[in-house]
């Protein structure tokens, strides 16, 4: 007999394949109806997203903020919150790298860019950490509370880079001052991705370690699982929620961080640009697991990339990407139900032979 | 990483030439034949049937696809993030593009960038702030809509009734200044009484806002309004519902509002056409091109049926003088709207002195705002 | 200063005035929300049904000529796209919250693209009622240019606050929505009340949807709404799931977005954006301030997810 964990990640694996499967079936079936070959879509998609390195490239850029705005939503969801403020923390944690890097002007590159990137992640962890604490010792429900939080960092950024921190130099953009040339970061080697890849899935993969090896992460789970048992166990509750938040805004500020040091060296509207709430799309389809977070904000990153090329060779609207991601999320989700229905990865099944 | 670093090697070898090519005109790297088919790539920032900017664009795109032997791909929708550069990479190596328009503001560093990975191929941006040291295979063209808002705002001047006109604006940027002040100097140049409200929005795109500031606007007072966002047309229906009176912006907008447009600013991006020609036939081509109603770089609306003959005669000898370069924008006396003295009795600004206009960020006295 | 004072009078009227414009979808959107949350379920893409039903509205207008066929139509859109939120909540294990996030994206995705073809042409508005006629001021008669849908808001919100106490209809809804056990107890049927409340919450929202593309602002594109949709699931929880207090919310929500633009027309200039995130910053501060760690909102049904 197969052991149990094995058997669940089987089960967890087939079950997001089929969604995934029956979300292209269903996209063919939509694109057919408009007078295209599904065959030829797919082709596109694949083309536009994994055939050329230029693909590849594009794919991984548009994965990299996604890995850590996802975070923002999936840590505190293990403990049993719904946190929707990837976007704000994302802004927040941008706008606090363009300050920390003004502040570091000639600064060491190693030095300057940890601390930026530090100030983002603390300014991210703060924000959600402020949403976390609310909840835990006022009762302010962290859904609600996370998506007013987004509107008021939007708020805020907007009002800095037109007033207070503006570079009146920039002239076509209103826009923040920038941080000195020598802080900027540059691609990967081998590749023409920011490094921000890099550091969404090197955190990632800390974060999933810790999430199954600690006893914090067994403390969170058990929370997110069952609040009472929790409780019972004299688990530290309000600490344990408060520094999820804090994790998980803390990589959505890094997010931010990475627009500003790798992408461009200043903050403005782009840094509000829907990383924030793709991110929540990706924490849910990876079912809160950082390690598939990374594989799910590649292939989210795929489609992304692959839009335009529908766009170019189709003349789909945009919003195809959209509603294939739209078409996805939804089946996933009700593939939930899915779980322990197929007899094939119950250890049941198992147990005759 | 092979392509980034022949890219390198060509980025350095087409630095050398840039030198001696000398300053606006900048010769064709490694391309003097006459090529057959040529793929353009359009990049738009939004849908490109807004009644607005990205329109004002997709016309100009539809003028370059007319050309033979040219393809026209489009992308809409696309942020000025990473991603444009990815957009950018895509259409130059799956679809073959050899030039590319890039029609908003924060595709500048993006597209500088570009230019320096593929050297052969052309890129075009809207800002027109292409300087010495920039790549030579970028071009900057963008026109001063200001002289249209001019002529915009003496239709204003003479047909409101109230002598306050309405002005509403999406992001304190320099282009916006200008057109204000090109409106306002425009009223007050047929009515030195005539006053100006405004209001700057702080989205390029937001309807409800703008049909709340146009409200706002009209229970103030302001009988002629003009929106510089996006898209006016929210702003044009509702001020035709108000029964007041409209001009337009970006594209035409006449048929919106019927009874109470009187004119509008328009772009006339069809130097792009040039620029694909010169750059399909091996020609030179200028690497910054700005220019007004002199250059045919902008244009105004057909008048609306509210604006009665003397009036329209009395906008167009203004264009006739932009045409002729005896009309200037800015000339003294000319004080600020906080009540510094910009310009002495006697200066003049240049129609084409785009230093000065970038460095617009107040507003002529008779402005509230 | 005379002239001083007609302005400031002018701020008034254009908050006023504002309030009454910008409320309405602010308005169906949170009575829709409270129906749904009442029968126990949160559904957050009504965001995604608004604006569909801004489309599908500004769409069957241009091509009909008929604004009043876009409102139905705007709100059997919004009831179709419902409906997949709860078949979808009906399943076990499945989070309504993440659910409506996914129906967000779909459905504002779906409208982007079936509306591309609608950004264009302009559609036929829905009429006005003149309530301001005994006013000479031309600012004041504007401001009381009702729209019928405003009217129809309101009533519903009577109508609605009415039939949640006291019809059979009504309680069987809040039962479902505050204990499950007890509806069960009673054999009532969990799955239809909900799918019901549900479908019947998009059916508002969509109809909130064609009020902005078929009278206020009047227009369809991709920028239509700012998260007027999300915003009144805030709305409903500082109304306490109670209608009549939606329609105040929605008023102050109106009211709080004409201050900025109205201010700056008077020469107020500065900060901006602040001031229109002013809503966001009162919303917060009252549910910080109302709220309590020890007990739920007043109100609140118990089985919504929100409120756990």
């Amino acid at each position: 007999m197969p052991p149990p964990g094995l058997l669940n990640s089987l089960e967890a694996v087939t079950i997001n394949v089929a969604a995934f499967l029956i979300t292209m079936a269903l996209f063919g079936v939509y694109v057919a109806s408009l007078g295209h070959n599904p065959l030829d879509v797919y082709y596109v998609l694949w083309l536009g997203s994994f055939a050329r390195q230029i693909s590849v490239e594009s794919t991984l850029t548009n994965a990299a903020p996604l890995m850590l705005t996802a975070l923002c939503t999936a840590i505190p969801a293990r403990a049993g919150l719904l946190v929707i403020g990837g976007e704000g923390a994302l802004v927040v944690g941008g706008v606090a790298t363009v300050l920390a890097g003004v502040a570091l002007s000639g600064a060491p590159f190693l030095l300057g860019v940890a601390v930026m990137a530090l100030a983002g992640a603390l300014a991210g962890g703060l924000w959600i950490g402020f949403a976390g604490a609310l909840r835990q010792y006022r009762g302010v429900n962290e859904t609600i509370s996370t998506l007013l939080l987004n509107y008021i960092a939007i708020a805020v950024m907007y009002h800095l880079i037109t007033g207070p921190i503006r570079d009146w130099d920039r002239v076509l953009k209103t826009s923040s001052w920038s941080i000195p040339q020598e802080l900027r970061v540059g691609p990967l080697p081998f590749i023409d991705v920011h490094w921000g890849l890099a550091t969404g899935v090197v955190i990632c993969l800390i974060l999933w370690i810790i999430m199954r090896r600690t006893t914090f992460g067994f403390g969170v789970d058990i929370l997110g699982g069952n609040p009472r048992a929790a409780q019972m166990a004299g688990l530290p509750i309000n600490r344990m929620v408060v520094l999820c938040c804090f994790i998980g805004g803390a990589g959505a500020g890094l997010a931010g961080s990475f627009e500003v040091m790798a992408v461009h060296g200043f903050a403005s509207e782009s840094l509000a640009v829907g990383f924030g709430y793709a991110g929540i799309l990706v924490a849910f389809l990876s079912r809160q697991n950082p390690a598939a977070i990374i594989v799910l904000a590649i292939l989210l990153g795929g489609v992304t990339a692959s839009g335009g090329l529908l766009q170019r060779r189709f003349d789909l609207p945009d919003a195809t990407t959209q509603v294939l991601q739209g078409v996805l999320f939804l089946v996933v989700l009700a593939s939930n139900a899915a779980y322990g229905r197929l007899s094939l990865f119950q250890p049941a099944a198992w147990r005759t032979t | 990483m092979t392509k980034s670093l022949i890219s390198r090697r060509n980025f350095l070898r087409q630095s050398g030439g840039m030198v001696t090519a000398g300053a606006a005109l900048g010769a064709l790297p490694g391309l003097v034949a006459a090529m057959d088919n040529v793929t353009v790539g359009f990049i738009y920032v939004g849908p490109r049937q807004d009644y607005g900017w990205n329109q004002s664009h997709w016309d100009a795109a539809k003028k370059v696809a007319a050309i033979d032997g040219v393809t026209v791909v489009e992308q809409e929708n696309v942020p000025e993030t990473a991603e444009v550069e990815k957009v950018i990479q895509s259409m130059i190596e799956l679809d073959g593009a050899r030039v590319i328009f890039g029609t908003s503001f924060g595709y500048w560093d993006s597209l500088k960038k570009m230019a320096l990975q593929y050297p052969d191929v052309l890129f075009t941006h809207i800002g027109a702030i292409w300087k010495e040291g920039d790549p030579a295979n970028v071009i900057g063209y963008r026109g001063y809509t200001e002289e249209a808002h001019y002529l915009c705002g003496i239709a204003a001047g003479r047909m409101s009734k109230t002598g306050k006109i309405g002005f509403i604006g999406s992001k304190p940027l320099y282009f916006i200044y200008n057109n204000c002040n090109g409106f306002v100097l425009g009223a007050q140049s047929v009515n030195p009484e005539m006053t100006c409200n405004v209001v700057i929005t702080g989205d390029w795109n937001n309807p409800v806002k703008e049909a709340e500031t146009t409200n706002s606007l009209i229970d103030q007072g302001c009988d002629v309004i003009i929106a510089n966002v996006d898209s006016p047309k929210v702003s044009v229906e509702t001020a035709e519902a108000r029964g007041v009176y409209t001009c337009g912006y970006h594209s035409d907008l006449s048929a919106l509002a019927p009874n109470g447009f009187l004119t509008g600013a328009e772009w006339n991006w069809a130097s792009g056409v040039e620029f694909v020609e010169a750059f399909v036939a091996g020609d030179s081509y200028p690497n910054l091109k700005r220019g007004g109603f002199k250059e045919d770089m902008v244009a105004i609306s057909p008048f609306g049926d509210a604006v009665p003959q003397e009036v329209r005669d009395e906008v167009l000898a203004a264009k006739q003088g932009f045409i002729d370069d005896t009309l200037k924008l800015y000339k003294g006396p000319l004080e600020d709207n906080k009540g510094n003295v910009i310009l002495e009795e006697g200066e003049v600004i240049e129609n084409t002195d785009t230093p000065f206009k970038l460095g617009v960020d107040w507003f002529v006295k008779g402005t509230t705002g | 200063m005379e002239g001083t004072d007609i302005s400031w009078w002018s701020v008034l009227i254009a908050v006023i005035g504002g309030a009454i414009r910008v409320s309405t979808p602010y308005l169906f959107v949170s009575l829709g929300e409270t129906i749904t949350e009442k029968s126990g379920r949160v559904n957050l893409g009504l965001e995604g049904v608004l604006v569909m039903g801004a489309m599908s509205g500004y769409a069957t207008a241009v091509l009909t000529g008929e604004p009043w066929l876009g409102v139905l139509v705007a709100g059997c859109a919004g009831a179709l796209l419902s409906l997949v939120h709860a078949l979808v909540c009906n399943l076990p294990r499945v989070n309504d919250i993440a659910v409506g996030i996914a129906l967000f994206i779909f459905g504002t995705g779906l409208a982007f693209f079936l509306g591309k073809p609608f950004i264009n042409p302009s559609a036929p508005r829905l009429p006005d009622i003149d309530l301001g006629w005994w006013s000479a001021s031309p600012q004041v008669q504007s401001a009381l240019k009702i729209n019928m849908l405003f009217v129809i808001g309101f009533v519903l919100a009577l109508g609605l606050a009415w039939a949640l106490k006291t019809t059979r209809w009504g309680l069987v809804l809040r039962t479902v929505g505050d204990s499950e056990e007890a509806a069960q107890a009673l054999g009532y049927n969990i799955a239809r009340v909900r799918t019901l409340g549900t479908v019947a919450g998009g059916f508002l929202s969509g109809v909130g949807g064609s009020y902005l593309s078929l009278y206020y602002p009047g227009t369809w594109n991709e920028g239509l709404s700012s998260g007027q949709g999300l915003m009144a699931v805030a709305l409903v929880i500082f109304a306490r799931w109670d209608p009549i207090r939606c329609f105040y919310a929605s008023l102050l929500f109106g009211g709080a977005t004409a201050l900025g633009p109205a201010l700056q027309t008077v020469g107020i200039t500065a900060n901006y954006y602040l001031y229109g995130a002013a809503p966001y910053f009162l919303t917060l501060a009252l549910l910080i301030y109302s709220s309590s760690p020890k007990r739920a909102l007043e109100g609140a049904p118990g089985e919504v997810s929100i409120n756990r």
